[in-house]
């Protein structure tokens, strides 16, 4: 008995292994249909499943085509928003055994790079590959650190984003499609919907959803420039004009479901498509995830969020330069694959985000991408901190823990102080 | 000469694989890890880097944040051993009295240690959702249906300390409870038969037999367990990610404090909490260890 179950659990181990190395196998194979390569190109991301891997597909597919001398090795590592991966990707980059080619949020979040010395300035690669011009000239001030740029965008997103349900807000004879004009409005809004019987009008979910609420509304109530003025030190934390956005902030919390701790925005979108909530501000990636859920485009509408209308709050995956890669040519051929206009649609088309190039053609793309587009070319366009535009890792990090803090504390004070005392750190 | 290298040189030759290893990976790292949380090492850069004696500690002990963490653990710590101590023992109390299926019972209570702590932290984090009424789910919503409505409650996102990382012990009373309960098993069944009978002849009360003849033989295993509980609950990272996530100040620990840091590439700082845990640490298991090695010498 001992025998067979111990050779029993031996011969699942075997077939374990197997399973492990069939997966490898086929990862390694994924996307590269060229035989006469010779040149391998490790692209390391955390795209591994659903429509941002088929992105990453389509990307390999016009790689593999622009890029003939070159293989394409995937190093994707699963876990969402890079969990996982920046830890192996520290490792690989500590050992000095970098991929090609890392996968990382445009802006800020790469000053952890940049300070260690492990990325190249690619500000030359735009210049050749034409991107200067291809790309909105606000976007590249957005993306240049001391007057180098560190990454070439794949996609844009937009943060500043609310998902409603205008059978909900109906009950409170509100006009879905309008956007309130300002934070004070939508609050009223809010009571309304309360007034009507809907208990949580808001739905919100744990750790950065509450942070792009917050940006949301600082946002809404400061204006662009003072906005983007938190995140590169021009603006003062401690101004009377951030504690009235948080205070509107705090009222704001009083909306929302009560396990706000405990949920992922997928859960609060789906409050919103149920019915048991009005409101969810989330970026752009929902419209991919509603169409993936096949939500009917008439059970739900979006705009931005309001008093931020005009501004398009953007983040970015983008692709790196590492120091000392080992073939940086064949990674030069990925970043221009990356930044061209073929690579782009190919990749954005499947991901459902919008090219960062300004003269992609919006027909190809879905419904929400084309408005999404259309915006991001007259918008003024800022940056999120939540997604590695405006804040390095470790600030973002300290944010993060000052707002889950916040939201049992309700400590108006103590939050303004450790949202200013965050952004003094590196 | 050669007659004493024939005494102690194959035992020296066995042990020195283990003694090289343990002296790298563990004794070695953890220098390494003390010299680092001594520099101004707090970017991913190679190269050297400058000493800066226990800076880094001393920011550590005045940042709000770490001193909540450590609390958070302090808390977590006593909620946890006494939790699992108590169940611990009361489950082994019930089947040293000899139950029908009793080899089913000790296996159901054991069952939870065998899934890993981030599988049962995932499924945890359903059960233990804040909402209450008509919202509820989760343990809440079981309370519901079980008509004990007052005990529906926003389980660690809201409240004081104690209820916070009371909740957050809850699992980890579940999952550890058998263990313990297997090891007072033991300790009663190591128990002479003839001691029970002789304080039975004396006319001890179960009561009394309990108290002064059983309990006092079961000190050492109270002792070990105790030891055992602590360390895990000093060291527990994968529970409290998979309920609350990585970045929830109200119940953060030391532990998952380290993992943040490190994922900021500030490796001095980071290096320096992991050596504030090895203190903790130590502070519980030397003394142990120490009178382990006592209670051997007197034999």
């Amino acid at each position: 008995m001992r025998g067979g179950l111990s050779k029993t659990l031996a011969v699942l181990g075997a077939a374990g292994l197997l399973a492990v190395s069939a997966c490898g196998n086929s990862d390694d194979n994924g996307g590269s249909g060229d035989s006469a390569a010779s040149k391998d190109v490790t692209v390391f991301t955390w795209w591994a499943d659903g429509g941002e891997k088929a992105g990453l597909d389509g990307l390999v597919s016009v790689f593999n085509t622009e890029c003939k001398d070159y293989k394409f090795v995937n190093a994707a590592v699963a876990g969402g928003a890079g969990s996982n991966a920046k830890q192996v990707l520290a490792n690989d980059l500590a050992s000095k055994n970098p991929p090609s080619t890392f996968q990382a949020h445009a802006g800020a979040e790469l000053r952890d790079y940049i300070n260690a010395g492990q990325v190249d300035d690619v500000s030359g690669l735009y210049k050749e590959f034409g991107l200067d011009k291809a790309f909105p000239q606000n976007l590249i001030d957005n993306l240049t650190v001391e007057g180098k740029i560190y990454s070439i965008p794949a996609n844009v997103h937009r943060a500043n984003v609310v998902w409603a349900n205008p059978t909900v807000l109906k009950k409170a004879n509100i006009d879905a499609a309008k956007a309130p004009a300002t934070v004070d409005a939508w609050i009223a809004d809010m009571d309304k919907l309360k007034a009507a019987g809907v208990k949580a009008p808001l739905a919100i979910s744990k750790g950065f959803a509450q942070e792009m609420l917050v940006e949301a509304v600082l946002l809404a109530e400061l204006g662009a420039d003072k906005f983007t003025g938190l995140w590169n030190g021009k603006t003062d934390w401690a101004g009377a004009d951030v504690t009235a956005a948080l205070e509107k902030y705090k009222k704001m919390l009083s909306y929302t479901n009560a396990d706000r701790e405990a949920i992922d925005w997928p859960d609060a979108l789906g409050y919103v498509n149920k019915g048991q909530a009005g409101y969810t501000l989330m970026g752009d990636w929902v419209a991919a995830q509603q169409l993936a859920d096949k939500v009917p485009e008439s059970s739900y509408t979006y705009w931005p969020s309001p008093g931020t209308a005009g501004n398009f709050q953007f983040l970015a995956d983008s692709f790196t330069l590492p120091t000392g890669g080992k073939d940086p040519e064949g990674a030069k051929c990925w970043l221009k694959v990356t930044g061209s206009a073929e690579g782009q649609k190919a990749f954005n088309t499947k991901k459902g985000s919008i090219p960062a190039r300004s003269d992609a053609n919006p027909a190809d793309y879905p419904k929400y991408q084309q408005s999404a587009m259309a915006d991001w070319k007259k918008d003024k366009i800022v940056p999120s901190c939540a997604h590695g535009a405006a804040c390095s890792v470790g600030q973002n990090n300290d944010i993060l823990s000052a707002i889950s803090q916040f939201s049992g504390s309700q400590d108006v004070a103590k939050l303004q102080s450790a949202l200013g005392t965050a952004m003094k750190t590196s | 000469m050669h007659g004493r290298i024939r005494t102690w040189g194959p035992g020296a030759l066995v042990l020195l694989p283990t003694v090289l290893l343990l002296g790298y990976f563990v004794y070695g790292l953890i220098a390494w890890s003390f010299n680092t949380s001594l520099t101004n090492r707090h970017t991913a850069r190679s190269g050297p880097a400058d000493y800066v004696g226990f800076e880094n500690y001393g920011h550590l002990f005045s940042e709000d944040r770490f001193l909540n963490s450590l609390k958070n653990l302090g808390v977590l710590t006593v909620a946890f051993i006494v939790g699992t101590l108590i169940f611990g023992l009361i489950w082994a109390l019930l089947l040293e009295k000899g139950v029908p299926g009793e080899s089913i019972f000790r296996s159901v209570f054991l069952f939870p240690m065998a899934i890993s702590m981030i599988a049962s932290g995932v499924v945890w984090g359903w059960l233990l959702n804040p909402s209450t009424g008509d919202d509820a789910r989760g343990l809440n919503r079981l309370f519901a249906i079980l008509h004990l409505n007052f005990l529906e409650n926003p389980w660690w996102t809201a409240g004081s300390r104690w209820t916070t990382m009371m909740s957050i012990a809850l699992p980890a009373v579940w999952q550890m409870s058998g263990y313990i309960m297997a090891l007072f098993l033991a300790g009663f069944r190591g128990i002479p038969p003839e001691l029970r009978e002789a304080a039975r002849v004396d006319g001890a009360s179960e009561f009394k037999l309990y108290r002064h003849v059983l309990f006092p033989q079961l000190s050492p295993i109270a002792l070990s367990a105790l030891i055992i509980l602590g360390h895990i609950s000093l060291k527990l990272f994968d529970l409290i990610y998979a309920i609350t996530g990585p970045n929830q100040f109200r119940t953060e620990v030391p532990a998952i404090l380290m993992w943040n840091t490190l994922l900021r590439s500030d490796q001095a700082k980071a290096a320096a909490i992991a050596i504030v845990m090895l203190a903790v640490v130590a502070v519980l298991v030397i003394p142990y260890l120490a009178l382990t090695v006592r209670q051997e010498e007197k034999r």
